[in-house]
């Protein structure tokens, strides 16, 4: 609450109190989710029916896209959540934001339910909650110029009644992302795609989040420029002291932006730990041979690698394997694999685990 | 080694309502018989249109190949007749695309798709195309061919159909293989998949691979040597080896500092290369990497500079190759 | 502007900001004038607008009166010619532009609105007001569009304003069938997604995201539609289900038209030629809008 009449005095003074360092002290300050982590998950769910027949329809079975995940996000921290298509990273971010139902399972924010809320309730939440896409062709309205595209979250919340600041905040938020103010008189279509970035980036920032779900935010961009976009990222968590849930295929960026990384296959998180101890020593054997598969750019390196790819295909969730999803490609699986789900176990201090064979078969 | 393929001066445009878009805008370089090339490059640097040239599958309009030569086993393709060009597309030359999906005829089996191209290029019969369809199968690892030959395109995943397309281009024992892209849209465990297979059947039927990917890491792994392309030009040629130890030209030094690495822990921030590629319809006489680059000087903004040999085997279009050399500390 | 490092603060050279900056109505007027087609329709539609507009200025003679020679072919006097009852054949050409213009564009009008307005909601919302909207959808769907037009007519009896309602909503559901395939497929975008996340409410997402995503087909959509309105008039007149015959409309001079067409051509072949005019104007006109909506969306490769 406090917080949130600071803002009301200070949202006059465009310019002054956002861009002030000690905003990040400011946040993690404030608010009543000191005790607790900011977002806690816990044993979410979401199964997609798969319908049958024109006149009447019948639920021929579930996709299990998200199947009981649990983990927490701590203030200030980011978090990857990496994993191959169909593993549900995305549908994860989506009922995060409330964007998706959950089938079951709960949302804490700040410790407020947000899987209890109504569509009217949950507005106030949305300003603290925000997310950048993958795509930045399809991610911005193309009828509308990119000052009407930033301006428009704070016109919802109503954040800034008056017309001349509204625009000197959109213009303050244009250069906070790298872009010039006249950047607010394009059409996206007039930009490139690392600069429509920056305005999915602006737009999030127009409302003042504490927590950003970041979806392949770029993943689409070529490497050059993806580049500029992951600094502007690192530098508004540092500067502003966003959360951040980074969602990605790419485990060389998520090794870069992320302090702690869930790895998911399937619908299930397989292995969770810290980055410095997923990548060092990694346990879970889809992590491992995840990390194998991944080229390195430095051809000495690549020569010196012994590289076998991985066996099989990634199943389809309409017909996810029994028991432990990742036994049929697995190279540790035992009979007893297939039979029953290993629970997400924390093997070492402070790194999880869903695996009942890696400890009896230490890593060469 | 004997060369395969030799593309010189090579120019491709379009006409848009906008200008012409000088995608290709000069190119040459050589293919040798067995060998692994890769051209790499962010979106729109023209790689991709370079090697639809050499497919001559270059739509026109509003694409035209301007000027220039490509010689293929001692044959200039842009002198051929549409009908030579398709008999030598199919026999000795094969695509592989980046979208599997598009690229297979939805409504055909995979069995008849293979069994035609074997029949109309190399005469087999019937049956003679069915069991050379299922070792075809088998040779990229598709078990039981005997089920997959009669089943459609949407039955398979993407790394399924991936391996039928690998198939196809193999199908007529090709010399030269381009692949456009081929595992940017597959899952990183199948991609590797994907990659290995192309490897060890390149290496094992002596066939040379044009590799187009914009994943710097993919070619260190799967290249010999390595052409890096920026705004329709060959900017530096290579090994692999001697491109990625001691980058001489300012952008391919500038993509490697600016992607992250699986292999190492986040030691600094990145080092992005700072503006974005140039419009092509608009370039200017000078250096088209000029206005990004760190080291630019004078002559960058009025001359374009040409490939030169900074070492044995590796060229470089940089007039100040001598700077970028000294800012790596004179090689280690 | 500390966050601005570097990297960033180079994005925007100065060379992209010079980026020829024009709005859409200049486009738009660009894409006409190029066009050849689009440039005549509007010429000719311009002519008619400003005939209806200026009818009593403009037609030499009342429409209604009787006292001319009657059948006369076309002369000096009479430009197009007089009808069985010796009235002036272009004045009631000029005055029935009023009428056919008034109908075709006004059923349009709402048409398009209320079609959008079942279409965004069947769309947007789903569910049950999807099903109930699109059941009478498909009802509509099944007659042919005149069928209802004339059945409406019947039961609601002639005269300008029964006519105007008649084919507009014989015209609901073809906008509220495309409109809501539109919504479908905007619906599941990013941007929307990213409105939703934003907390914005169904009324503004709707307003200001899906709907002005959805309108170049539905423009494209009207323009067919307008030529087809004036036809719609046209033959309900011809049949006698139009508006009065003191009043002039096209429709009703060419049905006059018909008994004489092998003594007195021109009753007939006039107003059929003004109707052929205008739809082709209004169709080239839609052309290019078409043209123009794609350019913007082919833009995006370069």
């Amino acid at each position: 609450m406090q917080r949130l009449l600071e803002y009301e005095s200070g949202c006059g003074l465009a310019g002054g109190w956002f861009m002030n360092g000690d905003t990040a002290a400011m946040v993690k300050k404030a608010g009543p989710g000191e005790d607790g982590p900011l977002l806690e998950v816990r044993g979410l769910k979401k199964y997609f029916p798969v319908t049958e027949g024109i006149i009447r329809r019948r639920i021929i079975s579930q996709v299990k896209a998200v199947d009981g995940i649990s983990f927490t996000i701590e203030t200030g921290e980011t978090m990857g959540l990496v994993g191959e298509s169909g593993c549900g990273k995305t549908t994860t971010g989506l009922c995060i934001l409330k964007l998706e139902t959950p089938t079951a399972g709960t949302v804490l924010f700040r410790g407020e339910d947000l899987s209890t809320l109504n569509t009217r309730q949950m507005v106030p939440w949305r300003r603290k909650l925000q997310v950048i896409f993958q795509d930045p062709f399809s991610s911005l309205n193309p009828r509308m110029k990119v000052g009407r595209i930033i301006v428009d979250p704070i016109r919802v919340h109503r954040l800034i009644p008056d017309n001349h600041k509204q625009e000197a905040r959109v213009a303050e938020l244009l250069g906070l992302c790298g872009l010039s103010p006249g950047m607010a008189d394009r059409y996206p279509h007039e930009m490139s795609g690392g600069q429509r970035q920056r305005v999915g980036i602006a737009r999030a920032l127009a409302t003042n989040p504490e927590f950003i779900v970041c979806d392949e935010a770029v993943s689409a961009l070529d490497v050059s420029i993806q580049a500029q976009i992951i600094n502007l990222l690192e530098d508004l968590r540092d500067q502003l002291g966003i959360t951040y849930l980074f969602i990605s295929h790419d485990l060389s960026v998520v090794r870069h932006l992320c302090q702690r990384v869930a790895v998911m296959y399937l619908g299930r998180i397989v292995e969770m730990t810290t980055t410095e101890k997923l990548f060092k020593d990694p346990l879970h054997p889809y992590t491992r041979i995840l990390l194998a598969a991944i080229p390195i750019p430095d051809p000495d390196i690549e020569a010196q690698r012994d590289f076998t790819p991985a066996q099989g295909e990634i199943p389809s969730p309409m017909a996810a394997p029994s028991g432990c999803v990742f036994h049929p490609r697995c190279p540790l699986a035992v009979a007893g694999c297939s039979r029953e789900r290993p629970p997400l176990r924390e093997l070492r201090p402070g790194h999880h685990v869903a695996c009942t064979q890696v400890e009896l078969n230490p890593i060469s | 080694m004997a060369i395969l393929l030799e593309v010189t001066d090579l120019h491709t445009h379009f006409s848009t309502p906008f200008g012409t878009v000088k995608a290709v805008n000069g190119i040459t370089y050589t293919v040798n018989e067995g060998e692994t090339v890769a051209i790499v490059g962010e979106s729109g640097c023209g790689k991709s249109v370079g090697a639809l040239s050499i497919m001559g599958l270059i739509a026109d309009p509003p694409g035209k190949i301007e000027n220039g030569h490509i010689r293929f086993m001692g044959e200039d393709l842009l002198t051929l007749t549409d009908e030579q060009l398709r008999r030598l597309r199919g026999r000795r030359l094969a695509m592989i695309f980046q979208e599997p999906m598009t690229s297979l005829n939805p409504l055909l089996t995979i069995g008849r798709q293979l069994c035609e191209s074997l029949q109309t290029h190399l005469g087999y019969t019937r049956t003679e195309a069915v069991n050379r369809a299922a070792e075809l199968l088998a040779m990229v690892g598709i078990a039981d061919g005997g089920r997959r030959l009669k089943q459609y395109p949407h039955h398979l995943s993407g790394g399924m159909r991936q391996r039928i397309m690998i198939a196809l281009a193999l199908a007529c024992e090709p010399k030269l293989i381009i692949a456009d892209e081929p595992t940017t849209a597959l899952d990183v465990t199948i991609q590797a998949q994907i990659l290995e297979l192309m490897k060890a059947l390149t290496r094992r039927l002596n066939v040379a691979l044009i590799l187009i990917t914009h994943n710097l890491g993919v070619v260190a792994r799967y290249a010999d040597r390595v052409n890096v392309m920026y705004a329709g030009k060959i900017v530096e040629t290579g090994t692999a080896r001697q491109v990625y130890a001691l980058p001489s030209h300012p952008y391919t030094l500038g993509l490697m500092r600016s992607v992250p690495r699986v292999d190492q822990a986040r030691l600094q921030r990145l080092i992005p290369i700072p503006g974005q590629p140039p419009d092509l319809t608009r370039l200017g006489r000078g250096c088209s990497y000029g206005p990004r680059c760190d080291f630019k000087t004078d002559r960058c903004d009025d001359e374009s500079p040409s490939l030169v040999e900074t070492a044995a085997g590796q060229c470089s279009a940089c007039w100040n190759t001598k700077a970028v050399a000294d800012s790596l500390g004179g090689g280690s | 502007m500390q966050l601005a490092t570097d990297d960033a603060s180079r994005v925007d050279s100065p060379e992209d900001v010079s980026l020829l900056r024009r709005s859409r109505w200049t486009d738009w007027w660009l894409t006409v004038m190029h066009d050849k087609k689009a440039l005549a329709g509007l010429v000719i539609l311009a002519v008619f607008v400003f005939m209806g507009l200026f009818a009593p200025l403009i037609a030499p003679y009342d429409p209604n009166d009787m006292e001319y020679e009657m059948l006369a072919p076309p002369s000096r006097s009479h430009l197009l010619g007089t009808d069985d009852l010796g009235r002036d054949l272009l004045s009631r050409i000029i005055h029935g532009t009023r009428i056919s213009f008034f109908i075709g564009f006004t059923t349009v009008a709402l048409a398009l609105v209320s079609g959008v307005f079942l279409g965004l909601t069947a769309g947007y919302y789903g569910g049950w007001r999807d099903h109930l909207i699109m059941r009478y959808i498909d009802l509509q769907w099944a007659f042919p569009n005149f069928i209802i037009a004339v059945y409406m007519v019947a039961v609601f009896g002639t005269g300008i304003f029964n006519l105007t309602i008649a084919i507009s909503l014989a015209y609901v559901d073809d906008f509220a069938r495309l409109a809501r395939g539109m919504v479908l497929t905007i619906k599941q975008e990013p941007y929307v997604m990213a409105a939703r996340a934003m907390g914005a409410s169904n009324t503004r997402i709707m307003g200001t995201y899906v709907l002005p995503n959805a309108t170049a087909p539905l423009i494209v959509q009207a323009t067919v539609s307008v030529s087809y309105a004036i036809l719609a008039e046209a033959a309900l007149s011809f049949l006698g289900l139009g508006v009065e015959s003191t009043t002039p409309t096209w429709g009703l001079i060419l049905a006059e038209g018909r008994s004489f067409i092998s003594r007195a051509w021109w009753v007939g072949v006039f107003p059929g030629l003004a109707i052929m005019l205008t739809v082709l104007s209004i169709n080239f006109l839609g052309d290019a809008l078409r043209d123009f909506m794609d350019v913007r969306e082919t833009q995006d490769l370069m």
